[in-house]
Formats: C-alpha cells, structure tokens, sequence
C-alpha cells in the first residue's frame, strides 16, 4: 500500500481537478436559469458529505442518491435511470 | 499480463477490439446474455441472439487466440413483460447443453418491478435445475441498493442455493457488503459513469480484501472501455498492489467461481 505522501502524489491535481470541475458545474447549472430541479437538490444534499469525518463518504453519497421505497412497482414508469430517486 | 475478462458484450464490439483485448493479455472472456441496446421485437430476435452468443462469438474470439464462454437467459430490461419473458425462456433448453455455455445470467432486476423479480426467480430455478451457476446483474444508479436488496431476499428463500455459484454483479460501495457478508461473490464493473472507477474499485479491494470478488468493464452497446481491465491492474500497480495481488484480482478469482462451472475448461 502507498504511504499517505505517495497518494497524494499520485491522485491530488486530479482529485483538485475534479473538485474544480464539480465547482464550475454548479456554476454553469446556475447560470442557465433559476428553475428548481430535484436532481439538483440531491446533488447539493450530497455535497457536505464530503466533509464529514468517516471513512465511507463515498458509500454515503451513493447512499443519498438511491431509492430506499422497499415495495416492488407494478409495472417500469420508463426503461433507464436517472441518478437520483425522482419518482 | 494473462486475464479473464469475465463479463463483456462483444456482440456490439468490433473484431478490433477482440485483437486490443488479445494484445492486453486476454485468454479467457465471458459474454452474459443482456439488453442489446434495443428491445427486441420478438422472440425470434432472441434466438438468432442465442445462436450469436453459442456459435459467432466463440469462433471470432478464437481468431485471437481467446476463449469465449457465454452465460443464457432473458435480461432484466427485457423482461417486465411476464408473456414474452417465458416465450424466450422456452428457448433456453435448445441452447443450455452447448459447449461453452456455462450457465444461467445475466439475470436480476431494472426498474424494480414485479414482473421482474417473478421472472428472475424462474431463471433461479432454471439454474438449480440444470445445477448451474448463477450471474446477476443488479440495476444501475438510484434503483441499484434497492434491487440488490430485493434480490438478496429473493435468493434467500431457495434454500437449495449453493451461494458460492451465484455472483451478484456490478456493486458499488454502498451494496458490496452486503453482498458479501450474505456468502456471495460480488463482482466490480469498471464502466464510466455509471458504476465503479479504477481506483474506486481498488479501494473496495483494500477494504474488504479479495475473497470473492472479481472486475470486469461489461463493454457493451454504450461509451464502455473493453481494455478496463488492464488498465485498472495498472492503477493497481501504480498503488503497489503486488504482482500476486493483481494476478488474483484479474485470474485467479474469475477462475476459481468460473470453474464452479463444468463447461469452464481452459
Ligand atoms: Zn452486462
């Protein structure tokens, strides 16, 4: 396993890449109107769970986009998914 | 490098790709029956599929020097009509004795219905039947940890079921453990944007450990990586996994659960 050094210097300007990327994702959303949109609430909802202290953030964000009805639906409302439980 | 490429869908891929998978170290791919990006309007159109995935795919891997198995079934996204599910099913007994045939998936769950899980439960019986190992695939974003979970309830009430012959695919994070600690295999997808990463992977890897798990990149239809595989073993060497680690990760394990198989021979 790397030491914590070793890591960083392997992932961190990627890792401060994608962190800008989700910074300017929110931007761009934003600035094509103020329209509400509950994917972008999940989304936002996500956000401090990366800065909370435990070691599964990432569980917890898949978490927070997951449907957690536990019945069965009678019939498929539509084929694909969308990221976050909408219906 | 050698490895088993364990779930690929190369009916949509090009012979190119069998030649960049060959050069990758590729010995070893298995191709379950899925979606094939479009519903198929009959039952017919399934049974050119089966011909496809029996009789082609074997022979153009083979160009390459690749061994190709392939798992039978009707997918999930294909099977929330219950009528024409059973019509496709019906097909399956012509196909199952076939040389490379090495069991029953992908079967499982998409959006979550009923009509789903009554179908995949005929499928589970289907491979118990013919003792026959199992290939899940479990639904994609938000309905993943739901479906995972409705199907683990449902394979519990087999009481038959040898839970070493069944793997539940596509996990991420938040259904790998509970996959695991049921007694089954689980395997990691390596497919943009929908499922697991390289490196996530990895670090599923590090905190469960390697026991049951396998990766795979399920290039299909859509903007999938075929060569996924070697290139998450090279993450994993860039974060000093050892030769023994990735070996295992990439043959070793999708050997030992293919093996379950009495058509696996390689
Ligand atoms: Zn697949």
């Amino acid at each position: 396993m790397l030491s914590k050094r070793e890591l960083l210097d392997l992932q961190f300007i990627d890792a401060r890449a994608r962190l800008i990327d989700l910074a300017a994702f929110l931007d761009r959303v934003e600035r094509h109107g103020d329209e509400a949109d509950i994917r972008l609430n999940y989304f936002k909802e996500a956000l401090p769970i990366l800065q909370e202290n435990r070691p599964d953030r990432a569980k917890a964000v898949l978490e927070k986009f997951s449907d957690f009805t536990p019945e069965l639906t009678d019939t498929a409302p539509f084929q694909g998914a969308t990221g976050a439980p909408i219906a | 490098m050698r490895y088993i490429e364990p779930h690929a869908h190369m009916v949509s891929r090009t012979t190119d790709d069998y030649e960049k998978l060959a050069l990758a170290g590729c010995e070893v791919l298995c191709e379950p029956a899925f979606w094939a990006g479009f519903d198929r309007s009959s039952a017919d159109g399934f049974y050119d599929y089966f011909r496809q995935l029996t009789e082609y795919e074997p022979r153009r891997a083979a160009r390459f020097g690749i061994k190709h198995f392939c798992w039978l079934c009707i997918n999930p996204k294909e099977a929330d009509d219950p009528g024409f599910a059973r019509e496709v099913m019906a097909l399956i007994p012509e196909f199952i004795d076939k040389e490379t045939v090495l069991g029953i998936g992908e079967i499982g769950l998409n959006k979550n219905t009923r009509s789903e899980l009554a179908i995949f439960e005929e499928h589970v019986q289907l491979a118990l039947d013919h003792d026959l190992p199992i290939l899940i695939h479990t639904p994609h974003l938000e309905d993943k940890l739901k479906g995972t979970r409705l199907i683990l309830d449902s394979l519990a009430s087999f009481s038959k079921l040898d839970r070493s012959k069944v793997i539940i695919d596509h996990v991420e994070e938040h259904t790998v453990g509970l996959v695991l600690d049921a007694g089954f295999w689980a395997g990691m997808t390596l497919y943009p944007e929908s499922k697991c990463t390289p490196n996530r992977a990895i670090d599923i890897l590090e905190v469960y450990g390697s026991e049951r798990l396998w990766m795979n990149s399920a290039c299909d239809w859509g903007i999938s990586d075929p060569l996924s595989v070697p290139k998450c073993a090279l993450e994993m060497r860039r974060r000093k996994h050892t030769p023994e680690q990735i070996e295992k990760i990439v043959f070793d394990n999708p050997y030992k659960f293919l093996s379950q198989s009495p058509r696996f021979r390689i």
